[in-house]
């Protein structure tokens, strides 16, 4: 029976830190999941992502958000990082969940999609698309960051899955 | 190295039954993802929340978010409440939904073992091939700090999970 759902990298923050990034990527799987626990130092900022270290505004996103009282959506074109969670971020609670999917990473003929989940249940749930519309290549790395250059808590935890369609 | 393992599946027989419960679940693995197709048979409705129950624990704070659509309009709601009252995540299928169709939810809990109150993630749909529907997202926290080794789940109104509805929990592993 093939594998599927293979752990590629891990890591736990031993400190707090601003960010944290998967390197190296192999071209060896069909799509990534990404899962992110934990919380941030100070304040409630958003979380984004860079892909393969680009900056340039290449990036969009339609998202849809519930804050327990009001739905709403909204779209950004000419980002310079794709959302993770805009709307409600992170907390110094350790409550939030967040889910990236990236379809197709690998491959080198079309744009990249990514669906994100994130859920701060003190605050709010949203769900997005996100486009990266560079020029095609393969994703290698991938940067997780938050707006506020605030740390990510010490025990905040990144963990990087390949899946396989064959 | 073994990952996305089923740990365990029930498949509710002829007659019903009031809730499904995993228990004695190993605390091996890093993350566990729940997967369910149900339909309950709550009256005058075409669809219904799942309660969830974590270790048993009836006295804890669970709080919620849940962010929906229903084909005609959408909303949002949630809380924090001691007790279950704020447990509700997850969609199901109720009486007056077209016939032999059950709603579908992944329910996601990351780092269900750690030493932190535990959260998780929850995509529900109750797809219904007539004027309404409903799917909605959910971000869920239970104040317990104890690794999950039982997750009950039961329609949030105590109604009876009907004949051929599935829940199969998974164990992912991140080494």
């Amino acid at each position: 029976m093939a594998k599927t759902y293979e752990p590629i990298a891990t890591y736990t923050a031993p400190s707090p830190q601003a960010s944290y990034t998967f390197t190296s990527i192999p071209a060896t799987y069909t799509d990534l999941i990404i899962i992110i626990n934990g919380s941030v130092a100070s304040g409630n900022p958003s979380v984004w992502m860079r892909l393969n270290s680009h900056s340039a505004t290449a990036y969009s996103y339609t998202r849809v958000t519930g804050n327990g009282t009001s739905a709403l959506s909204s779209r950004e074109v000419n980002q310079t990082k794709a959302n993770i969670a805009s709307a409600f971020g992170m907390t110094t609670t350790y409550e939030t969940n967040l889910i990236v999917q990236i379809m197709n990473y690998a491959n080198t003929t079309t744009y990249k999609t990514i669906l994100t989940r994130a859920n701060t249940p003190s605050i709010g749930t949203e769900a997005s698309v996100n486009l990266w519309a560079k020029s095609p290549e393969a994703i290698t790395s991938v940067e997780i960051l938050n707006s506020s250059a605030v740390n990510f808590s010490t025990g905040s935890t990144f963990t990087l899955y390949g899946i396989k369609a064959a | 190295m073994a990952t996305y393992i089923q740990i365990a599946t029930f498949i509710v027989g002829a007659g019903g039954q009031a809730n499904i419960e995993f228990t004695s679940i190993p605390s091996t693995y890093t993350d566990l993802k729940l997967l369910v197709s149900a339909r309950d048979n709550r009256s005058g409705t075409d669809s219904d929340d799942f309660k969830l129950t974590i270790n048993n624990n009836t006295s804890a704070t669970y709080s919620n978010k849940r962010l929906y659509g229903t084909g005609s309009g959408t909303g949002s709601d949630g809380g924090s409440s001691t007790g279950n009252a704020n447990s509700y995540s997850g969609v199901l299928t109720a009486s007056t939904a077209t016939a032999n169709t059950f709603g579908n939810t992944e329910f996601y809990f990351a780092n269900y073992a750690s030493s932190t109150n535990k959260s998780w993630s929850t995509d529900g749909v109750s797809e219904n091939n007539a004027t309404s529907a409903f799917a909605a997202f959910y971000a869920n926290l239970i104040n317990d700090t104890n690794p999950i080794t039982r997750i009950k789940i039961e329609g949030y109104n105590g109604n009876t999970l009907q004949q051929y509805s599935t829940a199969t929990l998974y164990g992912i592993s991140k080494s």
